[in-house]
C-alpha cells in the first residue's frame, strides 16, 4: 500500500472522523485518502479553499471533541502557523500531517513559525509501517495531552509502496473530553470558552500569565515523558550518526554495511523530533569520539544535537541540501553509497575534515 | 432622525427612569461591560442572546467569536464558545457544524474581522451553503485600535488613517458585504439591520431569530449584518452616535432583508 493511503487508513482506524486539506505535492494523496475513506465511516473530509481555512475547519471540528486532522507540505503549514500556535494554547488535540518536500522543515516542525510560546509533539516515522503506528499514536498523544501532534513525513514516505498490516494498537484509557463544546451547558453559568489567553466565563479580566505558565508546565511534563528514539551499535561506537525520517533509513543501512566491514560506527534516530532525545545523544557523546548528523537540509537538527552534546564531542554535518529539479526533496543524498562514503571519510580523517559536499 | 430624539446625557433626566422590561437576558453573565458609552455592540449582543432563547436553542448554541471590542462578551455570553483568530471564525464554525449538525452554530465578528482580514472565509462559507449563521457587527471602523479605516468605512468618513475623510481615489470604495453575500447561491438568508434606535433593535432581534430559524430548517447559510454605533471611533460626541450612524454609515449600508428563502417560493 502507498504511504499516503496507509496513513489515511491508520488515522480512520484511530477514530479520525474529520479532515480538511488543500492539495499540494507530495501531500495531495493523503487528502485523497481521507476523501475516499471518511464518508464510509460517517466522517467528513472537506477540500478547503486554502490551508488557512483547512486548519480553521479542523480547529472547529476538534473543539467539539471529535478526532480531527489537517495537513499539507511545509509550504502549506507555513500558512497555518498562526492558527497552530493559537490551537496549542487553546489546548486542542489536533493532529497535523506534514508530507514535507524533504527535511528542511525541521525548524518549522520543532520550533514553529507561529507567535508566542508553544510546542508540538513531532513524530517522524522512518517507513510506512512505522507511519501506520505513529499515526495512531499521534491521536492518542494529542488527546492524552490536549496538545497538537505533528507527523513529519516526506515524498518518499507518502509516495512509495510497502506491504503493511494496518491493525489497531492498544492504548491506555484517555481522560474525558468534558472540555469540548456541545452547547449543553448553555444558560447554566458553566458554559465553555475555548481560548488561548486564559479568558474565563463570568470574569471581566483575562489572566494570560498564569494560563500560559500552566501550559508551559504541561510542555515540561511532555518533554520528560514522551521522548522516543531508536538506536543500534552504540556500545563500542567511535562515531555515532544521528538522522531522522527517511534519511535515517539510509543511515541505518549504511551503518549496518560498515559494521560488517568492522567499522566502529553506530546510529541514533530521534522518533520524536520534539521532545528531542537529548539524554540519549548526551550518553552517546560520552562513549564516542565523535558524532555526525545526516540530515537533508542546510543544518537544522544539528542544533539540537550540539545542545545535547554540549561540547563533549565534535559534531559534524555530513548531510546537506538535496533535492530534485521539482524541489520535492528527492535528491542525490538519498543514497546509501553516499552515506557510507561520508561516514568513512569521517572515520579516516576525523571530525576536522569537512565532508565533500559535492559527494 | 431628529436631534430631539437623542437622550441628553449631559444633564440629569427630568423624570426618574422606569424599568420597562427585563434588564438583562438570561444568557448574559454579569451586569456590566467594558465598552465605551454609546457603543452599539452591547445592544447587538443582547439581541443575539435573546434570539437564541427565541428559537429555544439555549442548550444547543455554539458560538465562534472573532477579535474586536465585542470579544469582551466571550466572558459574559453563557453559551459554549470557541475563540477564533481575527477573520477565521467562519471556517472554525464550519468544522463545529459538520461535527455537530444538530447544534445552532453562529459566528460573531466585526467589520475589520470579517470584511478586511477574513473576507475569503465568509464568502466561501456562504458559497458552500454551510448551515451556520454569521453575524457581523459593522461600525465602519476598527474600534478596538482606536478608529481606523476598515473595508466598510463610508466615503467621506473620517478615521485615524483617513483624516480628511475616505477618498475613493486614494482609499478605494467600501464593500457592501451583505449585498455581496446575498448574491451567492449558498446564502439562504441575508439581512442588514441597525441598533441606532429602538425600532432597529427590535428589528435586529427579529432578523437574528429569522436567521437562526433558517439554520434550524437546514436551508443553508444565513447572515445578519448589524450596524452599530462607535462614537469613540467616529470621533463624535456620544449622544450624536445614533444620528451619525443613520446619516453616514446607514446611507451606504442600507438596512433591510437582502434575501429570504420564503421569498423564493
Amino acid at each position: 500500500m502507498e504511504g499516503s493511503e496507509a496513513i489515511a487508513e491508520a488515522a480512520v482506524l484511530a477514530g479520525c472522523r474529520f479532515f480538511a486539506g488543500y492539495p499540494m505535492t507530495p501531500f495531495t494523496e493523503v487528502l485523497e485518502g481521507f476523501a475516499s475513506k471518511l464518508p464510509a465511516v460517517g466522517g467528513t473530509c472537506i477540500n478547503a479553499e486554502s490551508e488557512i481555512e483547512a486548519v480553521g475547519m479542523a480547529w472547529g471540528a476538534v473543539a467539539t471533541g471529535a478526532r480531527a486532522a489537517t495537513g499539507s507540505t511545509g509550504q502549506g503549514l507555513s500558512l497555518m502557523q498562526e492558527s497552530l500556535s493559537e490551537i496549542t494554547r487553546a489546548e486542542l488535540p489536533l493532529v497535523v500531517f506534514n508530507m514535507a518536500r524533504g527535511q528542511a522543515d525541521y525548524y518549522q516542525a520543532t520550533r514553529g513559525g507561529g507567535h508566542g510560546d508553544y510546542r508540538h509533539i513531532v513524530l517522524a516515522p522512518m517507513d510506512i509501517g512505522e507511519a501506520v503506528a505513529l499515526t495512531q499514536t499521534a491521536f492518542d498523544l494529542a488527546f492524552r495531552w490536549r496538545n497538537p501532534v505533528l507527523v513529519y513525513g516526506d515524498y518518499l514516505l507518502a509516495h512509495t509502496c510497502e506491504a503493511v498490516a494496518i491493525e489497531p494498537l492498544p492504548f491506555d484509557p484517555l481522560p474525558e473530553t468534558d472540555w469540548a463544546v456541545d452547547g449543553r451547558l448553555g444558560g447554566s453559568g458553566r458554559s465553555r470558552l475555548l481560548n488561548s489567553i486564559g479568558m474565563q466565563k463570568g470574569r471581566g479580566e483575562i489572566d494570560p500569565e498564569r494560563f500560559w505558565k500552566r501550559i508551559q508546565a504541561k510542555h515540561d511534563e511532555i518533554a520528560r515523558r514522551e521522548v522516543r528514539f531508536d538506536s543500534d551499535h552504540l556500545e563500542d561506537a567511535e562515531l555515532v550518526v544521528v538522522a531522522f525520517g527517511s534519511a535515517a533509513r539510509f543511515v541505518r543501512y549504511a551503518v549496518g554495511q560498515l559494521r560488517e566491514r568492522g567499522a566502529r560506527v553506530g546510529w541514533l534516530r530521534p522518533i520524536t523530533l520534539w521532545p528531542f532525545c537529548s539524554d540519549a545523544v548526551a550518553r552517546a557523546a560520552e562513549g564516542a569520539a565523535q558524532l555526525a548528523v545526516y540530515e537533508l537540509n542546510a543544518g537544522q537538527m544539528i542544533d539540537d544535537v550540539r545542545l545535547a552534546v554540549l561540547g563533549r564531542a565534535p559534531v559534524t554535518a555530513i548531510g546537506g541540501i538535496s533535492t530534485d529539479t521539482s524541489g520535492f526533496g528527492v535528491g542525490s543524498l538519498l543514497d546509501a553509497d553516499v552515506v557510507m562514503r561520508r561516514i568513512e571519510a569521517l572515520l579516516e580523517r576525523g571530525p576536522e575534515a569537512s565532508p565533500d559536499r559535492e559527494a | 432622525m431628529t436631534r430631539d430624539r437623542i437622550l441628553d446625557t449631559a444633564t440629569p433626566p427630568e423624570a426618574p427612569s422606569r424599568r420597562v422590561g427585563p434588564r438583562k437576558p438570561d444568557l448574559l453573565l454579569g451586569d456590566s461591560h467594558h465598552l465605551c458609552p454609546g457603543c452599539g455592540e452591547p445592544l447587538a449582543v443582547r439581541a443575539l442572546l435573546e434570539s437564541i432563547e427565541a428559537v429555544a436553542a439555549r442548550q444547543a448554541a455554539i458560538g465562534v467569536v472573532g477579535i474586536g471590542c465585542y470579544t469582551t462578551f466571550s466572558g459574559s455570553m453563557d453559551v459554549d464558545l470557541v475563540q477564533a483568530l481575527h477573520g477565521r471564525a467562519p471556517s472554525v464554525a464550519t468544522g463545529v457544524k459538520r461535527m455537530r449538525p444538530e447544534s445552532l452554530v453562529f459566528t460573531l465578528q466585526g467589520d475589520g474581522d470579517m470584511v478586511n482580514e477574513g473576507l475569503q472565509e465568509v464568502i466561501h462559507t456562504a458559497a458552500r451553503g454551510e448551515g451556520v449563521t454569521c453575524v457581523l457587527l459593522n461600525n465602519g471602523v476598527f474600534g478596538e485600535t482606536g478608529g481606523h479605516m476598515t473595508a466598510t468605512t463610508a466615503l467621506g468618513q473620517r478615521t485615524k488613517n483617513t483624516l480628511e475623510g475616505r477618498d475613493a481615489g486614494y482609499h478605494g470604495y467600501p464593500i457592501l458585504i451583505g449585498d455581496l453575500l446575498a448574491q451567492l447561491e449558498g446564502t439562504a438568508f441575508a439581512a442588514r439591520t441597525s441598533v441606532h434606535d429602538a425600532a432597529g433593535v427590535a428589528r435586529t432581534r427579529r432578523m437574528l431569530t429569522r436567521a437562526f430559524e433558517v439554520q434550524q430548517q437546514g436551508q443553508g447559510f444565513s447572515f445578519v449584518e448589524v450596524l452599530t454605533m462607535c462614537p469613540t471611533g467616529w470621533f463624535v460626541p456620544t449622544a450624536e452616535g445614533p444620528q451619525y450612524m443613520d446619516e453616514v454609515l446607514g446611507r451606504v449600508h442600507v438596512t433591510g432583508v437582502l434575501k429570504d428563502p420564503s421569498a423564493r417560493a
